[in-house]
């Protein structure tokens, strides 16, 4: 048997473009990317084919939508020091930290349900309000979907198992989503809001 | 916690002995269900959807059954509805895109020199997903309930306008379940290749069939939303009142065309580029020659990934779209003509210049050259606005793709099963009755399908249950209906084959064809650890170029452990646990499965079905104290 590469030495858990999850992360970012691509196309599409846009509906009421923009922009900070957190394996600033983030995530939550009704227009009303309402709900699925993991992430960090590499690499990894959460809701917010104002 | 076991400690045959109690999986029903393993995965993948294509083409058999002669009753024209929705939706959604795909989830990890793929429980859980969604789709079909507007679901027919009780639903949904799976083997097979590569498989040295498979795989992270997204908008249009695809209310049916679409050309190449894949590995060995133009045929690849997605408004010719835009697309659709062109052509310079052995898989690739080459040039012909103008919606266009699709896909995968059958379950399928088979599915498939260009150009439409004898298409529709059962006929007896060789005990040696790439190094069928050492590879063809394979050692042997390497040059970067079987992905799968059955009903079923799925995913991740689990 011929001996080329010995490994024993090296690490068991990584961080980044090392970890596995990080790849799988910034995967399922693309899809869901894609997919926020296309409903904002739909939007878009549907945009040139009306007489006039808002269809049939007063323009949309633009705080709810920006306070929740503000909120995510400012948990920024927050993450970033979670990811940092996370690679120096600091159990108890990832812990408090955790506990910021959930905050942070469950402040526009209970905004966007006012959202939903400063929108001015029902799901079934038109086709305006249908896409609208389809956008508003891919970008809330995602702000739940990131809490819930987050809360559950949380709480696994003040059990023993939070000690570990490869939980604290989770952490990190969740803080990637996060961005990824915020960013989305930029352009969306610019769609919803600012595009029928202009058009 | 004790200190770790690593394979430089020990003797290879008992780190060997060592890795195979620590992969293997009990032999139990929960080990059944809870299996991780690529291998099982792979081979109840590939199985399941060999099982949909007999649905499938049982459903084709009655259809040609009905159209053999004219003004006939053998079904009425509710249930023929149903039945080229059923074959178009099965074939496409249920056996090709998942057959071609999972081909690469048991192959792509022996073929880069690994024991496992990136996420093995994501891998089990997309399974069961593709399972309880295809299984949904045919027990709708047997009470009556089965889709019937067409594979693709055009709106208003599949509206709440037109699209009566829940057929439409069903087929809705069926997407919601069939595109999650594969979603979620796409990003498992890029993650894996580019994270997972044995040390020394630089990108230049990638098999190409794994080079098929990632290319695929980014096509369907792109292009597969859309057909959620609008699919989605689809049932919330049934469900909830939305008016998405309702032109009186701000909506548009051509919203519909452009987004299925969009992912519906891609997905043709889904099924065609992993076909090429196949051919490129079975042309190696049988020529005995190193591939010709390995760079060419990647940077092909590439380019029928990028061109796919420019393509899809040449479904939509006739829907009076600008001029302009439609001169685009044709473009475009010739355009894609070239990369398949240069794949042919180095192909054909491999074949040429190599010392070719006749055998079974060799013939399928030769039917895949000539059958596929046929159905190329009528799709040249119909990306040409005024032809495809005059043949839309006629038997020509289905003579055209079946010929891109089983003469492209079928054909490879067929000669696929011949190749890799030995290493899947240890024993050869017999030759004699492979060349049979092979000759049976030629002349078989080319009288059932090539009279239909001919029906096509004289004007017979698709999907309709019947014609009157004074069209005077009886002759060759009963042509095409000999052939169809001929088609038929050598699927049969590939079955056969099969069994007969099930029923042998395993004997096949673990490198059957002389092959030059690394899924023939393990042992036929490999063992649960794939590999005992991590290969070092330095060539595209590591065991014609080093039959004694360098290794690396300094893995644990007490654990499930993988090598992970760097993107370009497959450095070792670190070392990553993988964990053991376990019984929630196939819970998760369950419980979401039930989530999403219950929205077809009811809006509220997604909010109620939150609760049992976040339990199971709690379930999932929370650490169970494995050694797999420490880092």
């Amino acid at each position: 048997m011929k001996v080329e590469r010995d490994v024993s030495a090296l690490p068991r858990h990584g961080f980044g473009t090392h970890s596995l999850t990080w790849w799988g992360t910034l995967g399922f970012m693309a899809l869901e990317g894609s997919g926020f691509v296309l409903a904002a196309g739909a939007y878009l599409y549907l945009m040139t084919l009306a007489q006039k846009w808002p269809l049939n509906a007063p323009q949309p009421d633009v705080w709810p939508g920006t306070v929740v923009a503000i909120m995510l922009l400012a948990s920024l900070p927050l993450n970033m020091l979670m990811s940092r957190w996370a690679k120096q394996e600091d159990l108890v600033k990832v812990r408090w930290g955790l506990v910021g983030m959930s905050l942070f995530g469950i402040a526009p939550l209970i905004v966007r349900c006012f959202e939903f009704s400063a929108v001015n227009v029902r799901w079934d009303d038109n086709g305006y309000g249908s896409v609208v309402w389809f956008l508003l709900g891919l970008h809330t699925t995602h702000i739940f979907a990131d809490v819930a993991e987050t809360l559950v992430l949380t709480a696994l960090m003040f059990t023993r198992h939070g000690q570990n590499g490869r939980r604290f690499g989770d952490v990190h990894d969740n803080a990637f989503y996060w961005y990824f959460v915020v960013l989305t809701w930029l352009p969306i917010y610019a769609l919803l809001y600012w595009v029928p104002r202009a058009a | 916690m004790s200190a770790p076991l690593l394979d430089t400690d020990l003797a290879p045959a008992e780190v060997s002995a060592r890795l195979e109690a620590v992969w293997s999986e009990p032999k139990t029903l929960w080990g059944w269900f809870a299996t991780v393993d690529h291998k099982k995965i792979g081979r109840r993948y590939v199985v399941t959807a060999l099982i949909f294509l007999l649905l499938g083409g049982l459903a084709a058999l009655v259809m040609r059954a009905q159209l053999g002669t004219p003004d006939n009753h053998l079904v009425g024209p509710d249930v023929y509805n149903q039945l080229f929705t059923m074959h178009g939706s099965t074939m496409m959604f249920l056996f090709a895109v998942p057959v071609m795909e999972t081909l690469g989830v048991y192959l792509v990890p022996l073929m880069i020199g690994t024991r496992t793929v990136a996420f093995p429980r994501l891998n089990a859980f997309s399974y069961w997903v593709y399972l309880f969604g295809g299984a949904m789709l045919w027990i709708a079909f047997f009470v009556n309930s089965g889709p019937d507007a067409g594979w693709f679901s055009y709106v208003p027919l599949a509206g709440p306008q037109y699209g009566i009780g829940k057929r439409s639903d069903i087929w809705a949904q069926m997407i919601t379940y069939t595109e999650l799976s594969g979603l979620a083997v796409a990003v498992n097979t890029i993650v894996t290749v580019f994270k997972m590569r044995c040390p020394g498989m630089s990108i230049d040295r990638i098999p190409l069939f794994v080079w098929a498979q990632l290319v695929t795989a980014f096509m369907i992270v792109f292009a597969m939303p859309a057909v959620m997204v609008s699919s989605t908008m689809l049932i919330c249009d049934r469900l909830v009142g939305t008016h998405f695809f309702n032109w009186a209310e701000g909506g548009d049916v051509l919203l519909w065309q452009h987004l299925f679409w969009f992912f519906g050309h891609p997905e043709v190449y889904f099924i065609f580029l992993p076909a090429t894949g196949i051919v490129s590995a079975i042309i190696v060995p049988f020529a005995r020659r190193k591939m010709f133009g390995y760079s060419v045929l990647v940077l092909a690849l590439f380019a029928t990934g990028f061109l796919a997605f420019g393509l899809w408004v040449h479904h939509m010719f006739v829907t009076g779209l600008p001029r302009l835009g439609e001169s685009f697309f044709t473009a475009s659709s010739m355009a894609v003509a070239v990369p398949s062109g240069m794949q042919i052509f180095c192909w054909i310079a491999t074949l040429w210049d190599g010392r070719l052995r006749f055998a079974t898989p060799l013939l399928f690739v030769f039917g895949f050259i000539f059958n596929f080459v046929a159905g190329g040039l009528t799709g040249v012909m119909v990306a040409s606005v005024p032809i495809d103008t005059q043949v839309h919606d006629t038997y020509f266009v289905v003579a055209h793709f079946h010929y891109v699709l089983v003469g492209g896909a079928v054909f490879p995968l067929l000669g696929g099963i011949y190749y890799w059958f030995p290493k899947f379950y240890g024993r050869m399928l017999d030759e004699r009755m492979g060349k049979w088979n092979f000759w049976l599915a030629m002349v078989g498939f080319n009288l059932a399908f090539f009279p239909m260009h001919i029906l096509g150009l004289m004007g017979m439409p698709r999907r309709i249950y019947t014609y009157p004898a004074e069209m005077g298409w009886g002759g060759m529709n009963l042509a095409s209906t000999i052939g169809a059962f001929l088609f038929a006929a050598s699927f049969a007896l590939l079955a056969v084959n099969i069994v007969r060789a099930l029923r042998r005990a395993p004997g096949a040696p673990a490198n059957p064809w002389d092959a030059g790439s690394l899924e023939w190094a393990p042992a036929s069928p490999p063992p649960p650890h794939n590999f005992t050492f991590t290969p070092v590879v330095a060539s595209r063809e590591p065991l014609w170029d080093t039959p004694e394979l360098p290794v690396t050692t300094g893995l644990h042997a007490d654990r499930r452990e993988t090598v992970i390497t760097s993107l370009v040059e497959a450095e070792p970067q670190m070392c990553e646990s993988s964990p053991p079987p376990s019984i929630w992905p196939f819970v998760a799968a369950l419980v979401i499965s039930v989530t999403l059955l219950g929205s077809i009903f009811t809006p509220w079923a997604l909010v109620w079905g939150l609760v049992p799925v976040g339990i199971t995913l709690i379930g999932w991740f929370w650490p169970k104290g494995a050694k797999e689990e420490e880092s």
